[in-house]
């Protein structure tokens, strides 16, 4: 496309990202007649739509959140598939981020427009790898768009976990994780070093992953917390949502390490706090050298940056002779990273 | 250096007073000497280092980022050794990480335009937390929850020695300690206090609640009253003279005209005060002899000073502490007549009948360098640091009055996430000016509230800072004012903070300049 050229057919608008030529929104903030859906998050998938196009996982996911009010019709679809709507042409492809997620290819009058969605390129052994699309515009998250943010590798911070976890046979390692995609990521991260003791629960988890297991990602032996003895969890690993850490239900926790494991910790006034003891670098989201390689990859002339720290990452695409902007969607508080926002978006 | 940046990074997240001991004593267990000591004295806060200033830090930084990224970064972070260990570019290739002793040693060693270089390279060879580590090392201040006096607890661990003890001793012994930790480990005898001019760790009180009020009987106490200068401790030996802060640190030379008049053998407590021929300075007053390292015989003649004494802890080589307060106040009259100087005398006992008597003089003080009365216990012996039950401070209700939130800012540390530091301005003809900023007075709840209206009525950003919509009435207490030629309302508060939130107040209702000036002594 020509240099400094707007692709102008897909609009931030109140009720979020519109597609003009196909008449749906993608991630609707508001309840949409049309809607095509990029992974589960509640920030993402909200209840209330009428029609529904997402991956049958990202689907699945929604209606064992929302039930009956998950949608009125849905498009279950396979990465790679291609539906028309209207003038435009749609697909799926791998996000990485969590089980199901998508980034939203559309293609319409020779122009190609990718919408991320939420992403990571690093290794998730409970989803498939982002893919590359290169395209005109690409629109990107920036929940880390600070070159602050370089997340280590997740399998050594889960190897950081098992030695406090030996270190303190007294104790109980309570680990806070998002319930979509974190918790599913770091049982089957320690399955992957060996750990096969069961991994306990708080209830707020159990659905999510049983639904997991039922799509085919292996977690070994899980069991509930509810209704054991306190000493039945001394030395074990207890798993809940980050919320819990701070309330009464930690309380029936025998002396608790209290873990969490988020992109957060990296800097040490939110691992503070959080009240993390032990703060494990795990994020579900691409940090900064990811980001960054990304707007590379896809060869996009166009950079539009949604949700997260826009500003550093709009200054590095211009850095490089790219388009550039900040998306200021609605739904999205200026940070990003207020508690309820930290665990709607599984950061 | 990756021992103690380990240690470092574990009391940062440490939940409890406990923990935190038992992270320090196991690091003292294990570290040999000299490290160890080094990293005491850092987190005893008595590591003195002239290495690295922030600016320098900056320009290392800023040699290899690029500085909008910097700045966005710094800003969302809050905290300058965290940014910077974090966007130092990693150098993966280094292996071998430097000793906290290497360190040391090779800075005192350094010329001044050495330092960079030096510190560049280490940072090169450690991983983010080690940078950190070293950051906080060389700008000072590590606010990782330990005080000296925590760390001095740690020291208990290692032998038979209680923290009294250790706390007599810890002003004689200088980083890295191998004296004291001989001493505690059992290989050598006490470190000797005798021909020290050594600071002796102060006595502190503590506020007066309410409740505890009812439960003291004024027959117990007596009063003086609380002077608004600064706590300082006089140590005379010889012919000799040395002057000490609240924390131990060594001012003598920043005050020529008091220490050249002095003679004695003694060690007095007191407050250091502005003291003219006329009378007492004010706060204000004093604040022009503060903070400097050298001063001009024109500030000396123009504010001289001298302490106000209130206790003595030895006369010549009596140590009077475990004497009761009535009687070192009789020892310490003796002594101040005995010594008649311009430059010392004797703060007054204030007449204690009953609270209701008391309240009313605190209220309307003799002197404007009065913030309040103290309460000490007759039969209290000097017991260093904040005993309980023993000495009370009964300050001054504060002033207060309503101002308007106009702008909001990002904290740093802990609140880092938050708009925590706001401006407040009161009202001058019909616009609003800035007249201070406050950082304190609120619960974590209200912090919570404040930092949601903030988000929710930013109307324009100035870097880091927001301007916020003028609406939200705060009602501001204050210990004071000064007039301020840096401030354009052309007053400065002192402790202003945050007494209540007027969620009900519309912002037309909030005060003037006018009062605030009334207020000016």
């Amino acid at each position: 496309m020509a240099e400094g050229k707007r692709l102008s057919w897909l609009e931030p608008r109140p009720g979020g990202l519109y597609c003009i030529p196909g008449d749906f929104y993608v991630d609707p903030v508001r309840k949409a007649e049309r809607a095509i859906i990029t992974h589960g998050h509640a920030d993402h998938a909200r209840p209330g739509n009428n029609h529904v196009l997402a991956t049958h996982e990202t689907i699945a996911i929604a209606e064992a959140r929302y039930g009956s009010n998950a949608g009125r019709s849905f498009q279950r679809v396979r990465y790679g598939e291609v539906t028309r709507i209207g003038d435009v042409s749609v697909r799926l492809v791998s996000a990485g981020h969590v089980l199901g997620s998508a980034q939203v290819v559309l293609e319409h009058g020779g122009e190609r427009i990718v919408v991320s969605g939420d992403y990571k390129r690093s290794r998730d052994p409970t989803c498939a790898p982002f893919e590359v699309v290169t395209c005109d515009a690409f629109i990107t998250e920036a929940t880390f768009g600070l070159p602050v943010f370089r997340h280590p590798s997740a399998s050594a911070e889960v190897g950081r976990l098992l030695a406090s976890v030996a270190a303190a046979p007294e104790r109980c390692h309570l680990v806070g994780v998002y319930a979509l995609g974190k918790a599913q990521r770091v049982i089957a991260l320690l399955r992957e070093a060996g750990y096969d003791d069961t991994i306990y629960l708080h209830g707020a988890l159990q659905k999510l992953c049983a639904l997991y297991q039922r799509l085919g990602v292996d977690l070994g032996d899980l069991a509930p917390v509810a209704g054991l003895p306190k000493q039945a969890l001394t030395g074990r690993i207890v798993m809940c949502p980050p919320s819990s850490l701070a309330d009464r239900w930690s309380q029936q926790m025998p002396d608790p390490v209290t873990a969490v494991a988020s992109g957060w910790m990296r800097i040490r006034a939110r691992a503070r706090q959080r009240g993390a003891e032990l703060p494990l670098i795990i994020s579900d989201h691409a940090d900064w050298d990811e980001l960054t390689a990304t707007i590379r990859d896809v060869e996009a002339g166009e950079i539009w940056v949604t949700h997260g720290r826009e500003d550093a990452l709009v200054h590095y695409a211009r850095s490089l002779g790219l388009e550039a902007r900040a998306l200021s969607l609605v739904g999205r508080e200026e940070d990003g990273d207020t508690e309820t926002e930290m665990e709607e978006a599984g950061s | 250096m990756q021992a103690f940046a380990e240690l470092l990074d574990r009391l940062s997240t440490a939940p409890g007073r406990n923990v935190r001991l038992d992270l320090i004593a196991a690091y003292l267990k294990s570290t040999p000497d000299p490290d160890r000591g080094y990293a005491l004295a850092s987190l005893a806060g008595d590591l003195k280092l002239r290495a690295a200033r922030p600016s320098m830090i900056r320009e290392l930084v800023a040699d290899r980022t690029d500085p909008e990224l910097f700045r966005l970064s710094y800003d969302y972070v809050g905290d300058l050794a965290e940014t910077v260990s974090l966007l130092w570019p990693q150098d993966r290739s280094a292996n071998a990480t430097p000793h906290l002793s290497e360190i040391i040693g090779t800075l005192e060693a350094a010329k001044r335009g050495q330092v960079p270089d030096l510190v560049a390279g280490w940072l090169d060879r450690l991983d983010p937390t080690g940078r950190w580590a070293l950051l906080k090392l060389l700008t000072g201040g590590l606010r990782v929850g330990v005080s000296g006096r925590l760390a001095r607890t740690a020291l208990t661990r290692l032998g038979d020695a209680d923290l009294p003890a250790i706390e007599e001793v810890w002003h004689a012994v200088e980083p890295p300690y191998t004296a004291l930790f001989d001493w505690l480990e059992g290989r050598a005898e006490r470190p000797s206090l005798a021909e020290a001019m050594t600071f002796r760790p102060l006595m502190l009180a503590h506020p007066l609640e309410a409740e505890e009020q009812s439960r003291l009987d004024m027959a117990d106490f007596r009063a003086e009253w609380k002077w608004d200068g600064i706590r300082v401790q006089l140590v005379l030996r010889g012919g000799q003279g040395r002057l000490f802060s609240r924390t131990g640190d060594d001012i003598s030379a920043a005050f020529p005209d008091l220490m050249q008049t002095l003679a004695g053998d003694a060690v007095l407590d007191g407050e250091l005060l502005v003291m003219r021929s006329d009378g007492i300075g004010s706060f204000n007053d004093l604040q022009q002899r503060l903070n400097r390292k050298t001063v001009s015989a024109k500030q000396q003649a123009a504010h001289p000073v001298g302490i106000r004494l209130y206790d003595i802890l030895f006369d010549a080589d009596r140590d009077c502490r475990a004497l009761p307060f009535i009687d070192r106040r009789q020892v310490l009259t003796d002594w101040v007549a005995r010594h008649a100087s311009p430059r010392l005398d004797l703060s007054p006992l204030v007449p204690a009948v009953d609270w209701e008597q008391l309240a009313k003089v605190r209220a309307d003080p003799p002197h404007p360098a009065i913030e309040g009365v103290m309460l000490k216990r007759a039969d209290s012996p000097y017991h260093a640091g904040r005993p309980r039950g023993l000495w009370f401070k009964w300050k001054r209700e504060p002033h207060r009055v309503d101002c308007v939130m106009m702008y909001a800012q990002r904290g740093h540390g802990r609140r880092s996430s938050l708009y925590s530091d706001f401006t407040f301005g009161a009202w001058r003809g019909d616009e609003l000016v800035p007249v201070g900023k406050a950082y304190f007075g609120f619960t974590d709840a209200e912090l919570k509230e404040l930092d949601r209206f903030v988000r929710g009525n930013i109307v324009d950003r100035y870097g880091p800072v927001r301007a916020v919509e003028q609406s939200l009435v705060l009602e501001i207490a204050f210990d004071g004012v000064n007039r301020s030629r840096r401030h354009k309302s052309g007053v400065a508060m002192r402790f202003p903070r945050i007494a209540r939130i007027r969620w009900d107040k519309p912002a037309a209702e909030a005060d003037h300049v006018e009062t605030i000036e009334r207020l000016i002594t």
